[in-house]
């Protein structure tokens, strides 16, 4: 049974790259476009990763972070924080808010698919 | 028997006797057994308030008005009941204070004012020449008049006379001479002269004798008694008229203000003040004075009527004047010894009124004029002098002969148009000034120097105008025109009708208008000025004199003055020998064995300044000593310096306060500013990450999907057609980013290029419409444009324009519904200028949003269904062009209910009529 992935970005480009790659690896994948959908989406299709865009509509993706961290039906969940901004209070705050992984934008489709990978196989 | 040897000689054995007695006086008081320490010689010499005049013109004036001689005794009968009150605190006051004379009281109520001081001595002696010139005519008369005797006769005008053939001014020289005698035979520190008192009150009796001695033999041996000389009177019609109040030139306001100028002589003379106030010994006098003076007034009053009468009815030709009928009746009856009599009684009366008054305007020439001017002017030189008591007593002698040649100036320039009552009346009127700065000084605390400075000189002006200029008018000396029509001929001026003001005689109209303008000044400048604090603790002491009687002494002195120092300061003032036998005098007082062994203390130094201000004034007595005594606080002036000092001090500190708070709000507006720059700056690092984002977003998915394409040879057509669009695209959105990006930076910074010319709107809005075609087609949106083909041109950047055209329109496009979108593009001229609506039929936008669509990077639209495809930077870069003109962008919209985007270009855009027309013609 494939790994399941939740791809959470409000540009719709960037989610439908990141689907396309990680579907070539052979994930499921399901996308949100902004952090409310995201929390949804996550309770209903219970992810083993969450690769989240930090600047989202609605709720951003430290509180959609937190709120998966939170929840106790969502242990053991991957997640992975990108970002377009990339700055060192942001990368604190995302591993404060409980995020495995951080990558900024733009990233080298290799290393997305390698990252989520690693991520995924240390939690198997 | 009566030549002029005998007259002479009799004047002199008179004159040696009234000497005699004041020695007698002296010796007594040095003694320490004072003959005059008892009320009624306090009494008597009180009655120095009458004068010749009195002797001479109550006659002369009841004989022209009947019972009208009466308000000259009236006032100050009614004043006497008002002494216990008003004349005792005056007494415990300038006791208190060592108040050497009238000016001196003033002076020192007002913060001790030296100027005050020599603004009454100048009134004071100005006001009292035509009082002096009035006794001087008196003994003048009475002279010629008895030298011819036992002729009758009236004095001829002696005006005419050569100086030296003019007997009047060896008597004004023999005056002086006896003044100075009586005045200044030594310097009394206290100013006070127990032997001149004692002359004062014996020359009092010798009138009253006189005159009633005259009275009495009219009455009982010329007639039988008194019934017998009015029942005889009354057959006369033109006599009868005199006896009825009301009738012959008697009126109730001429009354009134004789009454009252009476009652302001009694109190304001300076011989009064002299003889009431500085003279006093014991104030417990007072109590028998105030009726024992009334009572005195009453007994020389007896007998003018029935003398006048007499006169009247003896010499009914009208050839001898009624002023000398005292004199003219025992003349025409060949009495002799009681002519002699009554002569001496009239002498006596004007010499006892030239002595006090000169003596009282000496000490006020030079304890308020003369010293403080030469203590100032010539200070280092006085300092020098070992004795200074040769030239205070030198100066005071100077003072009396010159007050008494004014007077016989006065007396040969205008003596000669008066009566003998109607000159003095103009002195009391003078006198009457001083009334507001002293009453109110007693009882009002908020007196103060200015309004007593501006009064005193407003009511000695008008008494100047209204009375004194036209006393020498009347007598030739100035030209009689401006009495007769007002100065420079303005008729509102005419010094005896002044605005208008008919109807009075001179002494009440002078009064009336002198006293208003004396009055309003004091009171209204005292108002609005504020009182220095030394002001304020001389007008504690004077108006609360009669709370705390015998405890009003200032403020003293401290230092460390050595009690040798004070005896050599005081001793160049006094005399030596006369200031260390006060020093003395003073040590046994204190218990102390000799003047060595006192304490330089507060109570010495006090004692050493009221000593002093005996001989030069308070004022001056005050800077003397306060010169020897170094250690600070040196006085009440000092203190009072200092006192200034600190509320400046006080001043200066709250001006601190002030600076500090304005150093305060400086500092929070600087902290305001930094916060406003730290703001900004947070702002531009907000923009830049913005920005930063914005241009990584459309990157990633350009890097994401080559790496794809790359990657991934064997995709499918279609597939990759799609992924090579959103390449293109994404680059794009990237190229519009970066341009947007740095044309508002240009536009906010102000370096953009602007290319004003004159624009065409309507083909700006065609052209907008068609390039956005593709975008209403796409969408099957109507875009229905209202423009009406007379609008006017425009100046402005015409590429700029289009590009808010393009904007809106685009924006409208995309907010439209898929179905049913309907856009309308409007323009027309309003009031403030030329509007552009264009509006949709879409999604609309929420309240909060309207508020940041404006904002950079602020996009916003249902992320749901569709990500927004613009940068966030097209309204901001909208908003800035319109407002580059001048105008106004803005939006009205409500959610579901479509959205209007509006902007106004101002008038000033609008190109000149003739070319928009030429424009549209072609």
């Amino acid at each position: 049974m494939p790994a399941r992935i939740l791809i959470v970005d409000d540009e719709p480009n960037i989610a439908l790259s990141l689907e396309f790659l990680l579907q070539s690896q052979g994930y499921e994948v399901v996308i949100a476009h902004d952090g409310a959908q995201a929390v949804r989406e996550a309770a209903a299709f219970r992810p083993h990763l969450v690769v989240l865009d930090v600047m989202l509509p609605v709720i951003d993706g430290f509180e959609v972070c937190r709120q998966l961290r939170a929840d106790p039906a969502q242990a053991g969940v991957r997640i992975l924080l990108l970002t377009a901004r990339g700055r060192a209070a942001e990368v604190q705050r995302g591993i404060d808010e409980g995020a495995d992984a951080y990558m900024t934008k733009p990233f080298a489709t290799r290393d997305v698919v390698a990252q989520v990978n690693q991520l995924l196989a240390r939690g198997a | 028997m009566l030549t002029g040897s005998v007259i002479v000689l009799a004047s002199f054995l008179y004159v040696g006797l009234l000497f005699a007695i004041a020695y007698y006086g002296d010796q007594r008081a040095d003694a320490g057994r004072s003959i005059i320490a008892n009320p009624y010689i306090y009494a008597l010499s009180l009655a120095v308030y009458c004068t010749s005049w009195t002797f001479y013109g109550s006659v002369g004036r009841a004989a022209t008005s009947g019972i009208g001689f009466l308000p000259i005794f009236l006032g100050p009968t009614l004043m006497a009941m008002l002494w216990w009150y008003v004349m005792l605190k005056m007494i415990r006051i300038s006791k208190a204070n060592r108040i050497t004379s009238i000016a001196d009281f003033i002076a020192s109520r007002y913060g001790k004012s030296q100027l005050l001081g020599g603004l009454v001595t100048i009134i004071a002696v100005i006001g009292i020449v035509p009082y002096i010139s009035l006794q001087l005519k008196a003994v003048s008369n009475s002279f010629s008049i008895i030298l011819k005797y036992p002729a009758l006769s009236t004095p001829d005008s002696q005006a005419t006379i050569p100086l030296l053939a003019d007997n009047t001014f060896y008597i004004a020289l023999l005056l002086a001479v006896f003044t100075i005698l009586f005045g200044t035979r030594h310097l009394d520190a206290s100013e006070r002269h127990e032997g001149l008192v004692a002359a004062i009150a014996f020359e009092s009796v010798v009138k009253l004798l006189a005159f009633m001695a005259v009275g009495v033999y009219v009455t009982y041996v010329l007639y039988d008694g008194f019934a017998d000389i009015f029942s005889s009177a009354v057959e006369y019609p033109h006599l009868r008229k005199l006896l009825e109040f009301g009738g012959a030139s008697v009126d109730y306001a001429s009354w009134a203000s004789l009454t009252f100028l009476s009652m302001m002589a009694i109190m304001f003379l300076p011989r009064q003040f002299q003889i009431a106030v500085v003279e006093n010994v014991d104030e417990r006098h007072l109590k028998k004075a105030v009726w024992l003076f009334p009572l005195y007034l009453l007994a020389i009053n007896v007998f003018v009527l029935p003398i006048a009468f007499a006169g009247l009815m003896h010499f009914p030709a009208g050839n001898i004047d009624a002023d000398t009928f005292v004199l003219n009746l025992p003349i025409a009856q060949q009495q002799s010894l009681l002519t002699l009599m009554v002569f001496i009684g009239g002498l006596s009366a004007a010499t006892g009124m030239v002595i006090v008054e000169t003596i009282a305007l000496s000490t006020m020439v030079c304890n308020n004029l003369a010293m403080p001017l030469l203590l100032r002017l010539t200070m280092l030189h006085l300092h020098e002098r070992a004795d200074l008591s040769a030239l205070i007593v030198g100066i005071r002698r100077g003072a009396i002969v010159g007050v008494i040649m004014l007077g016989y100036a006065y007396f040969r320039l205008a003596g000669e148009a008066y009566a003998l009552v109607s000159i003095g009346l103009i002195s009391f009127a003078a006198v009457a000034q001083f009334a507001p700065a002293i009453l109110g000084g007693m009882f009002w605390k908020g007196a103060g120097r200015r309004g007593a400075i501006c009064g005193l000189l407003a009511g000695f002006a008008v008494w100047v105008y209204t009375l004194l200029l036209p006393s020498f008018a009347k007598s030739g000396w100035l030209p009689i025109s401006f009495v007769e029509h007002g100065a420079f001929g303005v008729h509102m001026l005419k010094p005896l009708e002044l605005f208008g003001l008919a109807g009075l005689d001179d002494i009440t109209h002078c009064l009336f208008w002198s006293l208003t303008c004396n009055i309003g000044a004091y009171i209204s400048i005292s108002l609005i000025t504020r009182p220095s604090f030394a002001e304020q603790i001389q007008a504690a002491l004077f108006v609360d004199a009669h709370l705390e009687p015998g405890r009003q002494r200032a403020e003293s002195l401290r230092g460390d003055a050595s009690v040798n120092e004070l005896i050599t300061l005081l001793g160049r003032f006094l005399g030596q020998r006369r200031a260390y036998d006060a020093f003395a005098a003073y040590a046994l007082k204190c218990g102390a064995k000799s003047a060595k062994e006192l304490k330089p203390d507060a109570d010495l130094i006090h004692f050493a300044e009221t000593l002093l201000a005996g001989a030069i004034g308070a004022g001056s007595a005050n800077v003397v000593v306060a010169s020897v005594v170094q250690e600070e606080p040196l006085g009440i002036d000092k203190v009072m310096n200092i006192i200034d000092e600190t509320s400046q001090a006080l001043a200066y500190s709250r001006q601190l306060e002030q600076k500090s708070r304005e150093l305060e709000v400086a500092t929070t507006e600087l902290r305001l500013a930094n916060q406003r720059l730290q703001e900004l700056d947070r702002l531009k690092d907000d923009f830049v990450s913005t920005v930063t984002h914005e241009l990584r977003t459309p990157l990633t998915s350009i890097r994401a999907f080559s790496e794809i394409l790359h990657d991934n040879p064997a995709l499918e057509p279609v597939q990759r057609a799609k992924f090579l669009g959103i390449i293109t695209r994404e680059s794009e959105r990237l190229t519009r980013l970066i341009n947007q990006v740095l044309d508002l930076a240009k536009i906010e910074s102000g370096n953009a290029e602007w290319h004003t010319g004159e624009t065409n709107l309507i083909e700006v809005i065609e052209d907008a419409s068609s390039s956005t075609s593709q975008l209403f087609i796409d969408k099957s949106i109507a875009l229905d444009l209202q423009v009406p083909a007379d609008l006017p041109s425009i100046s402005a950047d015409r590429d700029r324009l289009l590009q808010v055209m393009l904007n809106l329109l685009s924006n409208a496009a995309k907010f439209c519904h898929d179905t049913g979108g309907r856009v309308t593009v409007r323009a027309a001229l309003v009031a403030d200028g030329l509007r552009v609506d264009v509006t949709d039929n879409g999604i609309g936008i929420s309240p909060d949003d309207q508020r940041v669509i404006f904002e950079k990077f602020r996009q916003v639209g249902d992320t749901l269904t569709q990500k927004p495809q613009g940068t966030g930077l097209g309204l901001p870069i909208c908003r800035q062009i319109i407002h580059h003109f001048g105008g106004r962008l803005w939006v009205d919209s409500a959610p579901g209910g479509g959205t209007t985007f509006s902007f106004v270009l101002p008038r000033d855009c609008l190109a000149p009529a003739g070319d928009s027309s030429r424009q549209f013609g072609t």
